[in-house]
């Protein structure tokens, strides 16, 4: 941290507190189990998807991927591909436009790129799968077809591509988000020498990807005066047009960028290069073109979750009391970008005497790492909560009587208060829950026909983020119905529902008079849909301009009404219209307060920046309990039975909530038991690259997840949320791998949990 | 883009008529148009045989005959099948998706070929798909590759799970091609690859299959399939196992074991079943004449596993046939 951080920090602690917003406990439409009202389109094909919209004259783009992971091109001949049948043209490093850096995601607020490489724009080959020519034709397959008539002749140059081949050459980044890469207190090593009980273990993970089921698709339209439309299935409009724009040189204004509906983004829906490029096809070729990745491009073209290697050390007294905590950690990185921070729950969760808690990273060749479902947190929390089962076993302690112990009163690295944190509470409720006194006990001890069965839990936790800016828009029209507007994102997770839901609310409106446009960066510019961060973005968007509402139509209340001459802080939202606080009998409807006009506007901007994170400590947590099923005799894991109980806040909707929730537990039974990205470090290229080759759960995989929420209002956030998109996730592989060592006496360490690891553990008989 | 003709074959003499040099039969499609999709195949022209020869008729030995076109789905679904050869409804319905077996079709899913990635990856050298280029699963990543029947040059798997209860019931191939019919056992239908793993089968060019005879085999209304998978539907088979059982006096006296997910082929556990037959009917016998077959195994790096593994899944499956 410099000076200056430091500074702003001390002042930050004497800031007086928000006010705490008085619809944290309002129960008339927010914390009821709306269903998604984007359901009925989505399921019944309805929805328009990026990749559906259709343009006059479109034609569509291809990408030519690299087969080497470094080196030069040496000769490119695009002949043939130019001659196939369809072809319109064909770019590559020779004859593309001259595009800026794109924007890194994490270097600026306005960032949302990985790589900060522009494509095309030299020789270099960077990662094996990075585009080295686009083919633009008249049809899709006439694309696809072309493009592997590109011949290419690469010098290739050695790589850097084998993540666990160079973890001695691993080095403290910079920072890990703006936190130190490395915290420590006190003499670790030497307090865990001398402890009565050790755990020290290395525990590893492979690179995962998002996969989500919408293919990324972009559309470009240039028209005259350098306009730009883009179609991107994106999760930051915003961003996206930034990025854009920069790169390719426009003013930001001539971009419009519009995204309706996205099929999953997870952190991966953001500027790769098939964007920067799509752009440029339709530049060069003065047509619309469309462009969607293959499966293998969303391997190769698009990064996943970073692989880790993880020492996690824990010395604890005979009574459970940590002595010494140590997190030792190293992520693989593309060198412009951020490492996945797999040291952030350690820094948060336990209270210890000492510690070290860092990350290094290994720079590779390979495609730049992105952020994916709580990006290392859920990794990260494999290592420690499957380091502090192993201790409560060590100790003879039952796991949630450990953590118990370990409470920290103050944040423990930090030092700063928390806002709130339910952590044992979402313990004993999830333990009530899922029965978890009559677990089994004693490893491989439980037994049910071919199957040992075994149970686990681990904590899941997640930052409460706030993103900083953005603006939103309250129109009321003159039959008295609200519509709120904001260039905001939904990847399908229920935006649009939670933010008709929060308007409503707010404006004392039914359900059926409130709207939400979104999708389009013409309309008030919004933040990132990413952080789980966008739902508590949004309403302190909204209520500001709620705020504004207030005195745009008290100026218009009618001289005669019962409004006339009063003060915001003199009326509230009701029934339809502006009430008297003073007399809740007197007030006008909208309808009225409208009259003649057609509508009336009001904006509000993001009040203030979140500094409220320097203040206080504030982070969402949760329980995990997992019951896992292991055959006998092949080692084969399913999932039997999950409770997650989760403190994330006030809940607006506990269905769209629980959705969140229950997804989150499925991505990570998938990252504890199947999901694993290989990378051939001969060639450095991704050999997983397509859905039957990369596993993830799959219906049978998933048995019923049971999802309660504490319900408790962070009184520092706005309505009292927390994010519920990421912190689901969190701590699942953890409890899997936990219940999988209860079941047989087998500890895996090195995700994902496979049979063959356990056969090798010696379970199998 | 790469053209190609299509013509549907209204019976087989017009499939073998039409089908010249370049030509391929198209059945559900399911495999090859993602070959074609991908340019590893290439065909100039398809023969949809899909409206052919559809359905399960009775042979006189007390057989089934099934026509090539039948869907994987309805063979899984007939009563003669679900009740006289229970492994090879089970195996099917192991495999691929509901959506996946109602386009397939039982000649589509004999000739089906590997899913090895290299072999799918065009940047990738694989003497399959391209003979001489050399073996990249060897060195690289190969933990669902096969133990049995291997080479040097090719170490990837049958991935039917079908053709291996087909296998174990002695099912033969009714083939028809320009120099007429003919059968052949299933078992003959798949070479090993040898120094020559692009010619996966013994089918000249051109020739068609037209179905598939199942003979009549008592033992087979007790019999099974397990298979053993990273997930718990929707993958390949690390292991899996047909076998069907006959017990009298604490004796086997009729067994068939046959292995998917460990070789090149389907696999016929001949010495495994040698081993056993006349031996105790115990969980021990089983397993040591299992380990039998695999005596021979030529495991890799990181699928040494299922030479321990695919042993104690047989033993597993014959004990549970016990009655
Ligand atoms: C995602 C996925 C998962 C899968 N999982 C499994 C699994 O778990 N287990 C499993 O066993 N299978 C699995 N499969 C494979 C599936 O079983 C095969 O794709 C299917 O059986 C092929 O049948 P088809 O009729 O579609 O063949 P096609 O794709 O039409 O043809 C396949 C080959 O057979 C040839 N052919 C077709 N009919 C004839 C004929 N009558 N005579 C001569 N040649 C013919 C074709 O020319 C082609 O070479 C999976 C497939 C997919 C895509």
């Amino acid at each position: 941290m410099n000076m200056v951080q430091r500074a702003t920090e001390a002042l930050n602690r004497t800031l007086p507190d928000r006010a705490v917003d008085p619809l944290s406990t309002a129960r008339r439409v927010v914390g009821q189990a709306v269903s998604r009202l984007d359901g009925p389109s989505k399921v019944t094909g309805g929805a328009t998807f990026t990749a559906d919209i259709d343009q006059p004259g479109l034609a569509y783009a291809s990408m030519v991927p690299s087969r080497v992971a470094s080196g030069r091109i040496r000769h490119i001949d695009v002949t043939r591909a130019a001659n196939a049948p369809g072809v319109i043209d064909v770019i590559t490093h020779h004859n593309a436009p001259a595009m800026d850096t794109p924007v890194l995601m994490t270097l600026t607020a306005k960032g949302c790129a990985f790589t900060d490489v522009a494509p095309l724009q030299d020789d270099v080959v960077r990662w094996n799968g990075q585009a080295v020519a686009v083919v633009v034709a008249e049809s899709q397959e006439c694309a696809d077809s072309a493009a592997r008539l590109v011949d290419v002749v690469y010098d290739a140059a050695p790589a850097r591509t084998s993540f666990r081949g160079l973890l001695s050459e691993a080095v403290f980044p910079a920072d890990v988000l703006g936190e130190p890469s490395e915290v420590s207190r006190g003499d670790v090593e030497d307090t865990l020498s001398q402890a009565a009980f050790v755990v020290d273990e290395v525990y590893t993970t492979p690179p995962h990807h998002h996969m989500a089921i919408e293919l990324h698709a972009t559309m470009a339209q240039w028209s005259p005066g350098d306009k730009l439309h883009v179609w991107d299935s994106t999760q930051a409009l915003g961003r996206t047009r930034h990025s854009i724009a920069h790169a390719v040189g426009v003013p930001e204004e001539n971009v419009t960028v519009t995204c309706r509906a996205v099929g999953g983004g997870f952190g991966n829906k953001t500027v790769w290069d098939h964007q920067l490029l799509c752009v440029a096809a339709a530049r060069v070729t003065g047509r619309p073109v469309r462009l969607v990745l293959r499966r293998q491009d969303v391997f190769r073209m698009t990064g996943g979750r970073a692989p880790t290697w993880q020492r996690v050390a824990l010395g604890a007294a005979p009574d459970g009391h940590l002595q010494a905590l140590v997190h030792d950690s190293v992520t693989g990185i593309v060198h412009e970008n951020s490492p996945e921070q797999v040291s952030v729950p350690a820094r948060h969760l336990y209270a210890s005497d000492t510690y070290r808690i860092g990350q290094k990273k290994v720079v590779l060749d390979v495609v730049p790492n992105a952020s994916m479902r709580a990006p290392g947190d859920s990794v990260g929390s494999f290592a420690l909560e499957s380091a502090i089962d192993e201790l409560a076993g060590h100790l003879g302690i039952d796991p949630i009587e450990l953590r118990s112990r370990n409470e920290p009163a103050v944040d423990p690295t930090e030092g700063t208060r928390f806002s709130k944190r339910h952590l044992m509470e979402a313990y004993r409720r999830g333990a009530e829950r899922f029965g978890w006194p009559d677990r089994n006990r004693v490893p491989g001890a439980r037994r049910d026909g071919r199957w040992l069965v075994g149970h686990g839990t681990a904590s899941a936790f997640y930052p409460y983020i706030r993103m900083p800016g953005g603006k939103a828009r309250i129109r009321i029209t003159a039959d008295g119905h609200a519509v709120v507007t904001a260039a905001a994102n939904d990847m399908g997770m229920g935006t649009e529902t939670v933010q008709v839901q929060h308007a409503a609310e707010r404006l004392g409106l039914p359900l059926d008079r409130v709207s939400f446009e979104f999708g389009d960066s013409t309309l008030p510019d919004s933040p990132i849909a990413a952080g789980s961060a966008q739902t508590a973005s949004l309403v302190i968007t909204v209520a500001q301009a709620a705020e504004e509402l207030k005195k745009v139509l008290l100026r218009r209340a009618p001289r005669h009404s019962a409004l006339h001459g009063l003060k915001p802080a003199d009326v509230v939202f009701r029934d339809g219209g502006l009430y008297r606080v003073s007399d809740p009998a007197q007030g006008v409807s909208f309808e009225t307060l409208v009259g003649e006009v057609r509508h009336v506007d009001a904006v509000g901007s993001s009040p203030m920046l979140p500094l409220e994170f320097m203040k206080y400590s504030m982070h969402g947590y949760g329980a995990h309990f997992c019951e896992v099923r292991v055959d006998a005799t092949t080692g084969e894991t399913r999932v039997s039975r999950w409770v997650a109980c989760i403190d994330a806040g006030r809940i607006i909707n506990p269905k769209t909530a629980a959705s969140q929730i229950r997804g989150a537990v499925i991505m990570g039974i998938g990252s504890a038991l199947m999901e694993e990205g290989l990378v051939d470090s001969r060639a450095g290229r991704t050999v997983t690259a397509s859905a039957a080759d990369y596993h993830m759960p799959v219906h049978a995989d998933v048995c019923d997840i049971d999802v309660s929420f504490l319900d408790i209002p962070d009184p520092l956030t706005p309505m009292g949320v927390h994010g519920v998109g990421e912190i689901g996730i969190v701590g699942v592989a953890a409890a899997i791998a936990n219940a999988v060592h209860n079941a047989t006496g087998v500890r895996v360490r090195d995700l994902p949990i496979t049979l063959d690891k356990i056969i090798d553990g010696g379970a199998a008989r | 883009m790469r053209e190609f003709s299509y013509a549907k074959a209204v019976d087989p003499e017009e499939a073998v008529r039409l089908a010249g040099t370049g030509a391929r039969y198209l059945g559900g499609g399911t495999n090859l148009v993602d070959l074609m999709r991908e340019e590893i195949e290439t065909p100039t022209a398809l023969i949809d045989v899909s409206g052919l020869a559809q359905g399960i008729t009775e042979t006189p030995g007390g057989g089934i005959e099934i026509g090539a076109a039948t869907s994987n789905t309805a063979v899984a679904a007939h009563p003669r099948v679900r009740h006289d050869y229970p492994m090879l409804a089970r195996a099917i319905v192991s495999g691929a998706s509901g959506q996946l077996r109602n386009m397939a079709t039982v000649g589509g899913n004999l000739l089906q070929r590997t899913r090895c990635a290299y072999f799918y990856d065009e940047a990738a050298r694989c003497n399959k798909r391209s003979p001489v280029s050399g073996c990249d699963a060897r060195e690289g990543f190969h933990r669902a590759h096969a133990v049995l029947g291997v080479s040097e040059q090719c170490i990837a798997t049958h991935p039917s799970d079908m053709c291996v209860a087909l296998v174990a019931l002695d099912a033969q191939v009714d083939i028809l091609g320009p120099a007429g019919a003919r059968a052949v056992p299933l078992e003959q239908l798949h070479r090993e690859p040898g120094d020559t793993p692009h010619l996966e089968t013994v089918l000249a060019p051109a020739e068609l299959i037209t179905a598939v005879r199942l003979p009549q085999a008592t033992v087979a209304a007790n019999s099974t399939y397990r298979k053993v998978r990273d997930r718990a539907s929707y993958a390949f088979a690390l292991v899996s196992v047909a076998a069907a059982l006959r017990v009298e006096d604490g004796t086997v006296s009729e067994v068939r074991i046959a292995l998917g997910g460990v070789a090149s082929r389907p696999w016929r556990a001949h010495l495994a079943e040698r081993e056993l037959l006349g031996a105790p009917a115990t969980a021990e016998s089983f397993r040591r004449a299992a380990e039998t077959e695999f005596r021979a195994a030529r495991p890799s790096r990181d699928n040494a596993f299922k030479v321990s593994l695919a042993p104690r899944v047989v033993a597993d499956v014959l004990e549970g046939l016990i009655r």
